[in-house]
């Protein structure tokens, strides 16, 4: 209705609120059940452009999908001539890039059938800044492990194998708690629910931990790390689980609020320390 | 960078008028009275001693000498801002502190420190002049605005002298830098390649010319950030003695 006197104003840009200092109403609010009288004031606010969650996952997923693979069959321009299209001659590399392919392909498809979100959108300048932090380090850290003088790791093959054992596992892991996550909540809506245990052993760390899908993905890239003993990954992951901290922080404290009943053994992302 | 926006970095607030501050506690304001005059002598001693040091050679080349202790010390010890935003008892953004307090001590040991060759440069007499006398401003100013006693004359030096000694400052940066490029393309200084068991690389000859890039996005903002905290700062002469 706002939307039709002033167009530019789509309703995903629009934050109304009864009170200027006030949080924002919700979709889902009914004018009768809202605290006002026979007349009622709203204040409007612009959060600016916006973009939908699922445009932004894929375009920043799909990124340092593509990216990784044009370092990977040494595209042109980037190493030296000599080594244009040729193939790295350790097998860790060619492992490397099934995980790192596969952790991306893992999430674009996630992001199209397992997510439910409870935003719509987000505002414009995060696909920006969002692409960059992925695009850029998914091309550093490409650019290390594909070299034609990269090192394999010392502890060679049982080095390996254990991140790989740990990347998978976490893999599962982090796969098993989306899913965990996408049952609480019926399709279309956005109900907001406690995560429990369910009878998949992945999910049973929910005792300790609030957000295990972050968990998870800080151990996926600690085997990655492990694997491909290559510090640009071990600074990725690094600055990852300080936001990964961050938000899980943030999502344990929501749910401290809004839930009276929530379990206190719970930590937000590591079982007893964080 | 010369520091000389920080403390009143929060550009979002200062737009809400004379607000209800919780402030810093009595033991935190006699240690940050205390911090702030230490700061202010440490870089007066670095003033007198390039005077002193100037009239004793009759000419401005190779002072930085002269200096050399006193600047890292105290340039260095800037580095407790960091830890006085992120505690809580100075209100500014640690980030933003933290970034400028980086780029001094980056400059200071990364650069100068470390490339014998640049050290007789005159343009690091020209950063440690502005360095200098800003320094002295913005310290004895956090002094009296803690003691609640703030002459206007200070107020006014803090917020006008930054016109010329922020370029100034800059400029004496960016040639140092640029003079330090070819002894660290030569000796490879702090540089690593590959291959090695880490599978890193960090090229500092590429690194410093990055730095000198991030000037041209980044100087401007600071620079008319602080002109439009001029404008709102002195044109209310009328209003409050204290101001953050």
């Amino acid at each position: 209705m706002f939307h039709k006197s002033h167009p530019q104003w789509y309703p995903a840009r629009q934050s109304i609120r009864l009170d200027p200092k006030g949080k924002s109403l919700k979709d889902e609010d009914v004018l009768q059940h809202l605290p006002v009288g026979t007349t009622a004031t709203f204040y409007f606010r612009d959060l600016g452009a916006q973009i939908s969650w699922v445009t932004v996952f894929l375009t920043e997923y799909t990124g340092p999908l593509v990216i990784y693979l044009l370092f990977y069959f040494r595209v042109p321009f980037i190493y030296a001539p000599k080594y244009d299209f040729t193939t790295s001659k350790h097998w860790v590399v060619h492992l490397a890039c099934m995980c790192h392919s596969f952790h991306y392909v893992k999430r674009l498809l996630e992001t199209l059938f397992v997510h439910r979100f409870s935003h719509g959108t987000m505002p414009l300048r995060n696909i920006f800044k969002n692409c960059t932090y992925y695009w850029g380090f998914a091309a550093w850290m490409a650019y290390y492990i594909n070299h034609p003088l990269y090192t394999p790791p010392t502890y060679g093959e049982q080095q390996i194998r254990l991140a790989l054992i740990i990347f998978l596992f976490c893999q599962i892991g982090n796969f098993s708690i989306h899913i965990a996550l996408r049952n609480l909540r019926p399709p279309g809506s956005k109900t907001r629910k406690i995560p429990y245990p369910t009878k998949n052993p992945f999910t049973w760390i929910f005792l300790l931990v609030s957000c295990p899908n972050y968990t998870y993905e800080l151990g996926s890239w600690l085997g990655f790390t492990l694997m491909t003993q290559c510090l640009p990954v071990a600074f990725f992951t690094l600055v990852g689980f300080i936001q990964m901290t961050v938000w899980a922080k943030g999502k344990h404290r929501s749910y401290l609020k809004e839930f009276r009943d929530y379990p206190p053994l719970r930590s937000p992302i590591l079982p007893f320390v964080l | 960078m010369s520091a000389a926006a920080q403390g009143t970095s929060k550009a979002a607030h200062s737009d809400v008028g004379p607000k209800k501050k919780k402030g810093p506690g009595a033991l935190a304001t006699a240690y940050l009275v205390i911090y702030n005059v230490v700061m202010t002598a440490g870089w007066l001693v670095i003033a007198v001693g390039l005077v002193r040091a100037y009239l004793a050679r009759g000419s401005y080349h190779g002072l930085y000498y002269s200096i050399e202790k006193p600047l890292k010390f105290f340039q260095t010890g800037a580095l407790l801002e960091i830890l006085h935003c992120a505690v809580g008892i100075v209100p500014s953004s640690v980030v933003l502190t933290g970034f400028q307090v980086m780029s001094r001590v980056f400059l200071t040991w990364a650069v100068t420190h470390s490339i014998r060759e640049v050290q007789s440069e005159d343009s690091v007499l020209l950063f440690v002049t502005a360095w200098t006398v800003t320094e002295i401003i913005r310290y004895s100013f956090y002094t009296f605005s803690l003691l609640n006693h703030l002459p206007y004359l200070i107020k006014w030096a803090r917020y006008t002298f930054f016109i010329v000694l922020y370029p100034m400052g800059v400029s004496g940066e960016l040639l140092t830098i640029y003079a330090a490029l070819p002894y660290v393309q030569k000796t490879g200084l702090y540089s690593v390649t590959l291959p090695n068991k880490y599978n890193f690389s960090f090229d500092y000859y590429s690194f410093l010319i990055l730095v000198m890039i991030s000037y041209i996005p980044l100087f401007p903002q600071l620079y008319f950030h602080m002109i439009r905290q001029r404008k709102k700062v002195l044109g209310h002469t009328e209003d409050y003695s204290k101001v953050e």
